[in-house]
């Protein structure tokens, strides 16, 4: 006995549903009892337990902890029993005059670097995929070559850019940059030196990360029907005009979505900077990140207590980012 | 910019377009074109200015030397680094889909008191990045250091593969199911018999995006490896990177090993890998 009828006229079952073998008529003793005879609620308990208890275990639970340890004195194989340092901890990381330097400066780098990412790589991602939505042959071979540094690790990205941009004439970067100003720039010291350090590490993150936001904004854009186009067209409507009033509010949505992502994700920078500090010369100061922050307090100094204050402030403005984002896009489904 | 339609485009624009996407195709391809070229040029030729793209004296000696230096047990072994992260990707991969697939067809076909409590509390963890509990983790299994278990586990449940699916799910016509359901089938046949094949574009996206961040996955063996038997491959190009002298050529020559597996699996399964990533825009 195969399925019944409606599964072949849905328009999914493309590939025949494998049969359903005999009907075993189920739980016959079990009926005279009273209980409800659909037994979904038992098989949908026991069908979610392992991911939510696994979320539970590894997300929740840590993330809670996160919380009380940002609260006590705590240090990692201290023999003293951890201390309650109520706000001690956060007091410390933003006006003790000698532990809030380097997480003022970490606050400030990931500031700094989401001011230029977001809008730099959102731009530079909705060019890409508008250039790529047109009816061209070998476009997908286009996009494979914008879309391939996604899928290389950032741990060998950073090692990639880390030679690029060596210092001397020996970098590829600075021999470039030799070359076409007829010798007056170049030897720069693009990762050691405070004023460029930042700006390496912006360009090769966009470098790695803009793919991304194209295939989503690309979506968004092959959502738009092309009747919009064509209407404007007519209307004598010109390049500018149509991006601005068809391409624009057509992708709305999925711009938001962009932002927003890039944004949490600007928060999130750490492989990089934590490869090109231990060996590729990258100015440290210049650099550091929350995340880096973090991992140095907690793995180096073993100052779980501090390092778990400093994880709390960033999933603070990682919720805040994400309620801007709510904010900024309910106005538009209301409309 | 430029109008999105195909309509009123000439041959020079058409031209300009090739023109322009060559370009830019050219100078992100520049630093993928530097990675294999140095990898196969002597060490002095890899860091010399412009002339580090020509392909001079090209050879494999850079990945032999890698192979060598990188096999005994105070270095740990090439091929036991590569094996681990593969081992990790395949557990995470396999794993997640089994299980985040499960609860995702729990929480959206099967009516239960406190489902929708429990997928709330889904996407409430959705928002949590694995970034701010990698120091209370860090605290917490400090004792599982250097295990092999405490690498995947954790990435296993994933509340934005339940997400995923969860749309997927809801998106399949329920007529079919109820037609199982009717003829006997209970929910676990009803799920792996056929809502599972009937959602291959879900599972191979979900596949792809949870392979991608596992294979570059760098905080967490950061934190819980010192111990070079079990350190996955990126941590170990990060210290490779490190030593003194450094030797470039073979720094690129272990990064195309690096990333060859994930390339590799890219060009097969490219349709998949940019549904995926924009399949996690529905999101909105």
């Amino acid at each position: 006995m195969t399925s019944a009828e409606p599964a072949h006229a849905a328009p999914h079952a493309r590939e025949k549903a494998p049969p359903v073998t005999a009907v075993k008529p189920e739980r016959p003793v079990r009926q005279a009892r009273t209980v409800c005879k659909n037994r979904d609620w038992l098989h949908g308990l026991l069908m979610s337990t392992p991911a939510v208890a696994g979320l539970i275990a590894f997300v929740a639970i840590p993330f809670g902890y996160a919380v009380v340890l940002s609260f006590y004195n705590v240090r990692l194989g201290s023999p003293l029993a951890p201390t309650f340092f109520g706000l001690e901890q956060y007091r410390r990381l933003f006006t003790d005059p000698d532990l809030s330097g380097p997480f003022l400066r970490a606050l400030l780098n990931n500031l700094t670097f989401a001011v230029v990412v977001v809008p730099v790589q959102t731009a530079l991602a909705l060019g890409l995929a508008i250039l790529l939505n047109r009816k061209l042959k070998a476009i997908g071979l286009f996009r494979s070559f914008f879309f391939m540094p996604v899928v290389f690790p950032m741990a060998l990205v950073a090692v990639i850019w880390r030679l690029i941009l060596a210092r001397g004439d020996q970098g590829m970067l600075n021999s470039a940059l030799h070359a076409v100003s007829f010798g007056n720039w170049g030897a720069l010291d693009w990762l050691g030196d405070s004023a460029t350090a930042m700006a390496s590490i912006i360009v090769l993150s966009i470098w790695q990360g803009v793919g991304f936001q194209m295939v989503i904004l690309l979506a968004g854009l092959q959502q738009i029907p092309g009747e919009l186009y064509e209407a404007a067209e007519l209307d004598r409507a010109g390049r500018w005009q149509q991006f601005r009033h068809v391409t624009l509010p057509g992708i709305r949505g999925t711009l938001v979505f962009v932002v927003l992502l890039t944004s949490v994700l600007s928060f999130r920078v750490f492989d990089q900077v934590y490869v090109l500090i231990d060996g590729g010369g990258l100015n440290e100061d210049a650099t550091r990140t929350v995340m880096y922050q973090a991992v140095t307090t907690a793995f180096d100094q073993n100052n779980i207590g501090q390092a778990s204050a400093i994880t709390v402030v960033f999933f603070l403005i990682v919720v805040a980012l994400t309620l801007i984002q709510r904010r900024v896009v309910r106005p538009d489904n209301e409309d | 910019m430029s109008s999105t339609t195909g309509l009123t485009r000439t041959p020079l624009r058409r031209f300009l377009d090739y023109a322009v996407l060559s370009v830019l195709a050219f100078v992100f391809a520049l630093p993928v074109l530097y990675l294999f070229v140095g990898s196969l040029k002597p060490s002095d030729e890899v860091l010399d200015g412009l002339s580090g793209f020509l392909p001079t004296h090209l050879s494999l000696d850079n990945y032999t030397a890698v192979l060598d230096s990188l096999n005994s047990d105070s270095t740990g072994y090439f091929w036991r680094f590569m094996g681990i992260s593969l081992l990790l990707a395949f557990v995470v991969v396999t794993g997640g889909l089994f299980v985040n697939s499960m609860a995702a067809y729990g929480l959206s076909r099967l009516k239960w008191r406190g489902r929708n409590a429990v997928f709330t509390l889904v996407l409430l963890l959705m928002l949590v990045p694995f970034e701010s509990v990698a120091v209370p983790l860090f605290y917490l299994f400090n004792d599982q250091r250097n295990t092999l278990y405490i690498l995947a586990l954790p990435f296993i449940a994933n509340a934005f593969s339940v997400y995923q699916f969860h749309t997927f799910f809801r998106s399949i016509p329920p007529s079919i199911e109820e037609a199982a359901r009717i003829d006997g089938a209970g929910p676990w046949r009803t799920f792996f018999a056929i809502v599972v094949p009937m959602s291959k574009p879900a599972f191979a996206s979900v596949a792809i995006l949870t392979f991608l961040t596992q294979w570059g996955s760098f905080l967490w063996p950061v934190l819980m490896v010192s111990d070079p038997s079990v350190r996955p491959l990126p941590l170990e190009m990060s210290v490779f990177q490190a030593q003194l002298p450094p030797d470039y050529g073979q720094t690129l020559a272990f990064g195309v090993l690096l990333v060859l597996p994930v390339l590799i699996v890219f060009v097969f399964f490219q349709r998949w890998f940019v549904q995926g990533v924009a399949s996690s825009a529905v999101k909105g």
